[in-house]
């Protein structure tokens, strides 16, 4: 069933950091596949999922990864290519050099290849309490409106899809330091931002204020570089530095404004 | 009580490093530059220090050098060690000035402890802190080099500690003050290099 496109000589060059099981040791595998107009870094995962055999002709198990959506909103596909962290549906094989190397995003626990175990940043999500509370024993009604303006740069906050990316590239984000990471620090820029959430921000801003919080932050500013959203994420470390400051005076004097 | 104070100890890390550490840097450095006027000045400079009474002067240094300066410098070693550079993946500038400051911060707990043992420990037993001691001790290029480099890694960690400090207390929020203070900063490193080390230079 090959069916040659014109140019059938042209392949697509790959190198994989392939890894059985969490915890186990990694090696690298080469590929070769016959390259197509408009191929992203999924469809050549595609074409060595179908025929697993290394450029070398040995025969290998298929290369596991994480993807879903396909058209960079969901998060899931992210790994290493060529050293920086990305979407693997966005980048697109013609913009990139080969070999083109992809490896797992090793600040998180690698499951298999190039699929990690992002968990820990849903589990800062709960920690931050990254949600709107509106659930009660009677309908509450509306909430107040929020101002336009501030509802724009807070749209632009919500385009999260905790990808891991700024988390691959943040040098004090790793498996052995305990720094929650810029993701789960900017959604608590979000949702304090809401006029409903703002009601509970004192406790969003004491959770990161918390151990493996906000002050964990180096200020090396890798993660607004990297994210793929372009998420202004330095921006939201200075303005929760900011608050925390405040919420530190308050903590210790006493304050009626907790929450507003 | 130790569980969650850790953003309390960054943000005491934060501000040591400016007050008293820093002030105390640049204080330190405007009184060696006294020493570009030659040895009758600096003598004279340093010698006014003899006048505060001793028991107050150990109090002084305990209070605003020592304690914080052993805060700062031993608790920044466990935050430049818990990191993980990755300038060769990321090489913007702003990475590379974090890895610049945990290297040059590492570097200045050696350098100063050496400094101290040089002159400070000296001087308690028993021998004169003045312009013949400095003299002696650059009189070797490699210790006049090692000096060189120790001021300069400690005029640099204290401007971008500073960019730091304005960013981790919520001061500069936009990325354009940021930059502006970076710019800020750039220029405060340039001008107390050039005192410091002019200083130095003034014993050789």
């Amino acid at each position: 069933m090959t069916t040659a496109v014109g140019t059938t000589s042209r392949t697509v060059k790959l190198e994989i950091l392939r890894q059985d099981k969490t915890g186990e040791s990694s090696r690298w595998e080469k590929f070769e596949v016959p390259y197509r107009p408009g191929m992203n870094v999924i469809s050549a995962l595609m074409v060595i999922q179908q025929n697993p055999v290394t450029a070398e002709g040995q025969k290998t198990t298929p290369v596991t990864w994480d993807s879903n959506c396909l058209e960079e909103v969901c998060g899931a596909c992210s790994m290493v290519i060529n050293g920086r962290p990305r979407q693997s549906c966005s980048t697109l094989v013609d913009q990139l050099e080969q070999p083109i190397r992809l490896e797992p995003m090793k600040t998180f626990p690698v499951v298999r290849d190039l699929q990690v175990d992002r968990s820990r940043m849903f589990n800062a999500l709960k920690k931050v309490k990254a949600w709107v509370p509106i659930d009660g024993t009677y309908d509450l009604g509306e909430g107040p409106r929020m101002p336009e303006r501030k509802r724009q740069w807070a749209y632009e906050l919500s385009k999260c899809m905790t990808c891991g990316v700024c988390m691959e590239a943040c040098p004090n984000v790793s498996e052995s330091a305990s720094f929650i990471g810029p993701a789960p620090l900017s959604q608590v820029r979000l949702f304090n931002a809401h006029p409903t959430g703002a009601m509970t921000k004192d406790e969003r801003l004491n959770a990161i204020m918390g151990d493996g919080g906000l002050a964990n932050c180096g200020n090396s500013q890798n993660c607004v570089a990297a994210c793929p959203k372009g998420i202004p994420l330095t921006t939201s470390i200075a303005a929760l530095n900011r608050a925390t400051t405040v919420q530190m005076f308050r903590n210790f004097f006493g304050s009626d404004h907790m929450v507003d | 009580m130790s569980k969650n104070q850790e953003f309390y100890w960054r943000r005491l890390h934060s501000l040591l490093g400016v007050i008293p550490v820093g002030l105390f840097l640049v204080f330190h450095l405007s009184l060696n530059f006294t020493a570009t006027g030659g040895e009758e000045a600096y003598n004279n400079a340093t010698g006014l220090m003899e006048l505060v009474p001793h028991w107050l002067l150990l109090i002084v240094e305990w209070v605003v050098i020592y304690i914080p300066l052993l805060f700062h410098g031993l608790y920044g070693v466990y935050i430049a060690f818990t990191a993980t550079p990755n300038v060769k993946r990321f090489s913007t500038f702003r990475n590379w000035m974090f890895v610049i400051q945990r290297f040059t911060g590492v570097f200045l707990v050696i350098f100063i402890a050496w400094h101290i043992f040089q002159t400070r420990i000296q001087k308690a037993l028993g021998a004169e802190v003045n312009f013949n001691m400095m003299e002696e001790i650059v009189a070797n290029p490699w210790m006049l080099g090692f000096y060189i480099v120790g001021i300069l890694a400690a005029t640099f960690h204290l401007a971008n500690g500073l960019w730091a400090f304005l960013v981790s207390w919520g001061i500069t929020q936009s990325p354009k003050s940021q930059k502006i203070a970076t710019y800020i900063t750039m220029v405060l490193f340039v001008v107390i290099s050039i005192v410091g080390v002019a200083a130095i230079l003034a014993f050789v």
